[in-house]
């Protein structure tokens, strides 16, 4: 097995790392005085060398985000403010948790060095309403850091001011969302906006604002204490550095995982997540959190774990790099009502295709799974699925949309096999290859 | 109780609890955004969001009452109604389903008698399905008060259930899944 890079966990096997004087004598807080004696300028630029991408999911590169702030004189007097999404509430993703957990002053250090870099005076890390525990660990963690004079007014003598405050969320998927979280920090309701105005140039208070996950803070700590050029001797040209991945389902041992990008994921599957329990074969993966869509064995065999290769083999994504595994004893029909149950409890309610859809492809898959359903209800399926997908204010209908779409495209016969043939649907009808002896209204007596 | 409750009760904060809630609505440019701040303020020393309660939340951060409570009715964690002591969150979202989050579910369902809100008769529990808690490594699991329980058995859960019904207090905040995940064990 090859070893697994260390650069974002490099604490968390030490026994209360979470505790600055303890993560102090492994490199805590060492890259943020070189930080504070470059120009601002100078360190989005090794962010951008570097390559780093997003870990929230969408994977745009950082410090081009960074680039995107408005110059002092185009800001009309508006401060730049940073904020830390700490949401983590896409199925399958427990990685900041962990990550916040074992180390916070990973993610802090890299909260201070990119707030100095936009130009922030203040940052803010919305954690999700169920991370009460959590939020006490880093509030502990920013008073021992403040303490030590890394956060608050003339760090270090250095003349910058970065205060960093923690927010509480109360319970909403859609939160994690940039600009629902942005509104749920105002004190509103977490209703996405539409972009443009991205938050980078009208954000938090109208003002412009950077949001970036919890690991890409962390990785920003590694970058710029470490250089661009380090950091790309990790993982592939196009997906340069480590990521951490949260593995769970059917596997032998589930949790969260470095890994340098570009492995085989077969590998890292049945290696390092432990494989599969004994007898058993793999029938389906999901690489990246429940929105992304899934990948049958043959395209896990193919594809490495990274941006590109996962959408050349599978059309999928890596996303939050939340790894849902599912072996031969899985019902994907239940699997499948099982999410749209989440996304529709989720859905902001905004935008009609969004609201009345989700709820009704939940209804669609719960008769399937019920065996209450037909072939045209599948057939009505795709069709909600694809007037859902890019027909809303923000992602969240296109993340309902793709596992709808994607399952049934793949896995065709565990639906076909789930509902009472009509005959005047078949499998081309949801998108997917006829199988021998398949087509569209000529199955009747075959499947009977 | 009913969605009056509160009612005649002396809905008001504390000097010390005033002067916290100014010292959090200095961290933002708007005063608006102590607003959900202020809410689980509201909630941890009310027990839950009666009608009275929004209002002074209202009053609290300059937002008439109806936005207090279109607020509060967004997001899931702010309680509408009355909950039992031990709150029981249940995960049953995907990764946890895949390994036995409804075996858990119905085995605390019989266990006691749940009106259609999910409470028991003796106020001791309330059980909860919830979505994803971030902890699907190690499901199934539920989160009480703030503490997250995790690779849970009917075993494991009689077991805890146990403790709640002899007062045992709720254990310090932690995730479980510290002590066995293979990765980090040294
Ligand atoms: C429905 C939805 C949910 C999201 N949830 C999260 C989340 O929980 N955590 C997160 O970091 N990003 C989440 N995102 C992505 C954010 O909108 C945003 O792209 C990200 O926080 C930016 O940070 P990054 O560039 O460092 O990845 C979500 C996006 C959508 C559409
Ligand atoms: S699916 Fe249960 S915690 Fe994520």
């Amino acid at each position: 097995m090859a070893m697994e890079p260390s650069i974002l966990t490099s604490r968390w096997k030490i026994p209360d790392a979470h505790r600055i004087d303890v993560a102090m004598k492994h490199g805590a807080w060492a890259t943020l005085p070189a930080a504070l004696k470059m120009a601002p300028g100078e360190i989005t630029q090794v962010v951008k060398d570097s390559g780093l991408r997003g870990r929230g999911g969408a994977g745009f590169p950082t410090g081009v985000k960074w680039g995107f702030v408005p110059p002092p004189e185009k800001r009309n007097g508006k401060p730049v403010y940073l904020v830390c999404n700490a949401d983590e509430s896409e199925p399958g993703t427990f990685k900041d948790r962990y990550l916040m957990w074992k180390d916070p002053h990973m993610f802090l250090e890299g909260i201070v060095i990119s707030a100095y870099a936009i130009g922030a005076k203040a940052a803010y890390i919305y954690l999700r309403g169920e991370f009460g525990f959590v939020r006490r660990r880093v509030d502990e963690a920013i008073a021992e850091a403040r303490a030590k004079g890394f956060i608050g007014r003339n760090i270090l003598g250095s003349g910058v001011d970065v205060e960093v405050y923690t927010h509480l969320g109360a319970g909403a998927y859609i939160c994690g969302e940039e600009t629902a979280l942005l509104s749920s920090l105002e004190g509103k309701k977490g209703q996405p906006k539409l972009k443009p105005p991205f938050p980078a140039v009208e954000g938090a208070w109208r003002a412009p604002t950077i949001v970036n996950n919890v690991e890409t803070m962390a990785a920003v700590t590694w970058i710029v204490g470490h250089g661009a050029a380090a950091y790309r001797e990790f993982g592939t040209e196009k997906s340069p550095g480590t990521k951490l991945l949260s593995v769970s389902g059917h596997v032998l041992k589930p949790g969260v995982y470095e890994i340098d990008m570009g492995i085989p994921m077969m590998d890292f599957i049945m290696d390092t997540a432990g494989g599969l329990r004994p007898g058993r074969k793999l029938k389906a993966v999901v690489p990246g959190g429940s929105s992304v869509p899934i990948m049958t064995p043959d395209e896990v065999a193919r594809a490495t774990i990274d941006y590109e290769s996962i959408h050349e083999v599978s059309g999928s994504y890596l996303g939050s790099g939340g790894m849902i595994v599912m072996d031969d004893t899985t019902d994907l029909a239940e699997g499948l009502a099982n999410l749209l149950r989440f996304y529709a409890h989720e859905s902001c309610g905004q935008c009609t295709p969004c609201r009345e859809g989700t709820g009704w492809m939940f209804r669609i898959l719960k008769r399937v799974k019920e065996g209450r359903a037909t072939d045209v209800d599948l057939a009505t399926l795709k069709n909600l699925a694809d007037n859902i997908h890019s027909k809303t204010i923000c992602f969240f209908g296109a993340s309902a949309a793709m596992p709808v779409q994607s399952w049934l495209k793949k896995f065709p016969d565990e639906f076909f096999g789930r509902v009472h043939r009509t005959g005047k649907v078949g499998y081309a009808d949801v998108g997917a290859e006829p199988p021998g002896g398949d087509k569209p209204g000529g199955t009747t007596q075959a499947a009977k | 109780m009913t969605d009056q409750a509160h009612n005649g009760e002396k809905v008001a904060w504390t000097e010390q609890e005033l002067a916290e809630i100014e010292e959090i609505a200095s961290r933002y440019p708007s005063r608006r955004s102590a607003m959900l701040p202020v809410l689980w303020m509201a909630q941890h020393k009310f027990g839950w969001l009666s009608l009275p309660v929004l209002e002074l939340v209202a009053e609290t951060v300059g937002v008439p009452p109806s936005e207090a409570r279109a607020v509060a009715s967004f997001y899931t964690m702010l309680k509408k109604k009355p909950t039992g002591r031990y709150v029981l969150q249940v995960c049953h979202t995907l990764s946890c389903a895949l390994n036995g989050a409804e075996e858990i579910i119905r085995h605390i369902e019989s266990k006691y008698d749940f009106d259609e809100n999910g409470n028991t008769p003796d106020g001791l529990f309330t059980l909860e399905r919830v979505e994803c808690l971030a902890s699907c490594g190690s499901g199934p699991m539920m989160q009480v008060g703030e503490h997250y329980y995790e690779r849970l058995t009917p075993e494991k859960v009689d077991e805890i259930l146990a403790g709640f019904e002899s007062g045992e207090p709720l254990p310090t905040p932690r995730p479980e899944a510290d002590e066995w995940q293979w990765n980090l064990q040294s």
